[in-house]
């Protein structure tokens, strides 16, 4: 994959960029924004990332520059500013997601795959299946090698997310935001016990185990180990 | 202001004080005067009369009743107000201008009032009078007295007059009063909206200033000026915590990503990876407190005010109980959700999520297994309450102050995890939301509730 970094910190550039060679991507990298926006419109890329506050041109006035260009790349927003007011400016300015620094690079990797993912079109689905592990978007209704499951809307609603990126590594703020719907991270790790909970209904007595924990990452859920 | 009735507002009141105060002196003047002027009448009449009985009685002695008679006809003849009349021992008129001898109406020591009538331009009117009886040798009596009409009409004058003017005084006091207050009512009004303006967080507006220069135009510049500074300040902290934000969150985010590099170079289950995974923990733990303390300095700058919407509470506690539950019952306790109706605030969802979250997780941590949670949002005496209720060990009353300052972690709760800044952050969002937070005993556990008022 095809990408764009735009970060003035050189040290932290570097760990990015050399982060996301070694996963094997193919980088360009800018330190400031009328760079990042020159590159960023004369190529194409997959995914860019993007530091809010750069010099020369801010990270906010780029993004607004590429959308007014029509420029549709899948933008992830790099922010030392954490409040729901940042994230919502940035997002409203034409960014797709949002990461507040210091981030873990797993958590940085987990959600550009879900951007570059997400541009795939794909049709509207009603069922989703991984192996023989089945949820039907329609009737609400989740089965295991025909089996009917019990789950209660947010466990449905958690399973419906991991299944859409089934294959793919989904970290807990991912879950928090997405499923819950909360911008903070609570002192305990609830979304654990969420987790195991769920494991318990769908991956008890069958085999293989489908839903994983990725170590020091978050989860995923997949056929095939 | 807007909606108080007038007579209820300070203005008005002092207008009524000022005004009845007024109407009471003026009054007292005039009755002073016109008492004053009414003895100084009365004394002048009796005078009038006494110099003439004692002018009457020397003619008497001199010159015999003849004399007297001629005298008291010629007097009679073009007498304005003195009225005389002497008659003799039957009660038979003499001389004199009197027809007959007229019925005292009231004598007062020596001297008598009566009524009797005149001719004024051809028609007969009653007239008050006052005279004094003068008794002569041989039983005759002579009565000396004058006409005091004119005095009457203008005692009436007065006595009809003045409830009038304190009347007239009173009302146009009170009109007057109502448009001062009315006026003084409309500048403290702007000033009111002006100023409830800015506390709902629009720190840009000042107060209007009129052209009149006057007590409220320099009140309104030293507000205003007062403002600049505020709003000086609010930028000032914004921009040092935005600056703090990035010149910190920067070499966090190097240090861990660095520590996240040395970690994949690492066998994975060496003693040096697991020491590198808890620097990590470590960094987050430093980032989470970080936050936290950003946050208060957030809401309590009450920027966050732009940003409110209509928050329903019962959803809103739903949703953190849904959260919580599974944690809870891991932990052995039972987290109950007192079912509610919808119960609309004007807040930030996300923060007053995250304050309940933080008060659901403290009385988690601290009550033992086997105890119960429960958190409830309805609207009571006090108004409306998010409360999170434990029966744990609780926190004894003289420490509940300080449990909700920042860094402070009471001895009990020294050993569990935390920044100890979750009860400052609660009580943060609470001041954001014009709410406050109270600590109280569950008998037993402990009690905390965000009131909003």
């Amino acid at each position: 994959m095809r990408m764009l970094v735009v970060e003035d910190d050189v040290e932290a550039q570097r760990y990015l960029v050399n982060g996301l060679r070694e996963s094997g991507h193919v980088v360009d990298d800018a330190a400031d924004g009328e760079t990042g926006l020159t590159l960023a419109l004369s190529r194409p890329y997959d995914v860019a990332v993007i530091d809010r506050m750069l010099p020369k041109l801010d990270g906010l006035r780029l993004v607004q520059e590429l959308r007014e260009h029509g420029n549709a790349t899948p933008i992830l927003f790099l922010s030392a500013l954490s409040e729901v007011d940042d994230r919502v400016k940035g997002l409203k300015a034409g960014g797709d997601d949002y990461l507040t620094k210091p981030y873990a690079f797993v958590e940085l990797l987990a959600r550009i795959d879900a951007l570059m993912r997400r541009r795939q079109p794909s049709a509207v689905k009603t069922r989703l299946q991984v192996g023989d592990l089945e949820l039907d978007l329609l009737t609400r209704a989740a089965k295991r090698s025909g089996t009917a499951i019990d789950l209660q809307p947010r466990e449905f609603r958690l399973l419906e997310y991991l299944m859409r990126h089934a294959g793919q590594v989904v970290t807990r703020t991912m879950l928090l935001e997405s499923v819950w719907e909360y911008h903070f991270d609570p002192q305990t790790n609830v979304i654990d016990v969420h987790i195991s909970r769920l494991r318990a209904k769908i991956d008890k007595g069958f085999e293989p185990a489908l839903l994983q924990t990725v170590r020091g990452a978050g989860y995923m859920i997949r056929a095939k180990p | 202001m807007l909606g108080t009735p007038l007579f209820r507002t300070l203005a008005f009141r002092i207008v009524l004080a000022y005004v009845a105060l007024f109407a009471l002196s003026a009054a007292a003047l005039v009755g002073f005067t016109y008492w004053n002027t009414k003895r100084a009448l009365d004394a002048e009449t009796d005078q009038t009369i006494q110099a003439e009985i004692a002018g009457l009685s020397e003619e008497y002695q001199r010159q015999g009743l003849g004399g007297l008679t001629d005298v008291i006809t010629a007097r009679s003849m073009h007498a304005g107000q003195g009225l005389y009349l002497l008659v003799g021992s039957l009660g038979h008129p003499l001389a004199g201008n009197l027809d007959a001898w007229p019925t005292v109406r009231r004598s007062v020591g020596r001297f008598v009032e009566f009524d009797y009538e005149r001719r004024v331009a051809g028609t007969l009117e009653r007239h008050p009078a006052r005279g004094r009886v003068f008794k002569l040798v041989g039983g005759l009596q002579l009565l000396v007295a004058r006409d005091t009409h004119e005095r009457s009409e203008t005692e009436r004058m007065f006595t009809t007059t003045l409830p009038w003017s304190v009347g007239l005084m009173l009302t146009l006091g009170l009109i007057g009063g109502g448009l001062m207050s009315r006026n003084l009512l409309r500048r403290l009004d702007q000033i009111n909206s002006t100023s409830r303006e800015i506390m709902a967080g629009h720190l840009s507006r000042r107060l209007p200033l009129s052209r009149a220069g006057d007590e409220f135009d320099t009140l309104a510049r030293n507000l205003n000026r007062m403002l600049e500074r505020i709003e000086r300040l609010m930028k000032g902290m914004r921009q040092v915590t935005d600056s703090v934000a990035h010149d910190l969150r920067s070499p966090l985010n190097r240090l861990r990503n660095r520590l996240e590099g040395a970690l994949k170079r690492l066998p994975p289950e060496g003693e040096e990876s697991a020491e590198i995974d808890a620097a990590i923990s470590e960094t987050d733990r430093l980032m989470a407190t970080f936050d936290s303390l950003l946050l208060i300095a957030e809401a309590e700058a009450g920027a966050a005010r732009n940003s409110m919407s209509r928050v329903d509470l019962s959803a809103l506690a739903h949703d953190v109980w849904e959260l919580y539950a599974p944690v809870a019952e891991e932990n052995g306790i039972e987290l109950d959700m007192a079912e509610a109706l919808p119960l609309e605030v004007r807040g930030n969802g996300n923060l007053l999520s995250q304050a309940l979250a933080n008060l659901v997780d403290n009385a988690i941590k601290y009550t033992p297994a086997g105890g119960r949670v429960t958190i409830a949002a309805e609207k009571n005496g006090q108004g409306t309450v998010l409360s999170v209720a434990d029966n744990g060990p609780g926190i004894p009353i003289e420490d509940r102050p300080r449990a909700v300052e920042r860094f402070v972690r009471l001895e009990a709760s020294r050993h569990s995890p935390g920044t100890g800044l979750g009860l400052s952050l609660v009580a943060a969002v609470a001041r954001l939301h014009d709410a406050r937070l109270e600590l109280s005993d569950n008998h037993p556990g402990l009690k905390a509730s965000v009131i909003f008022a």
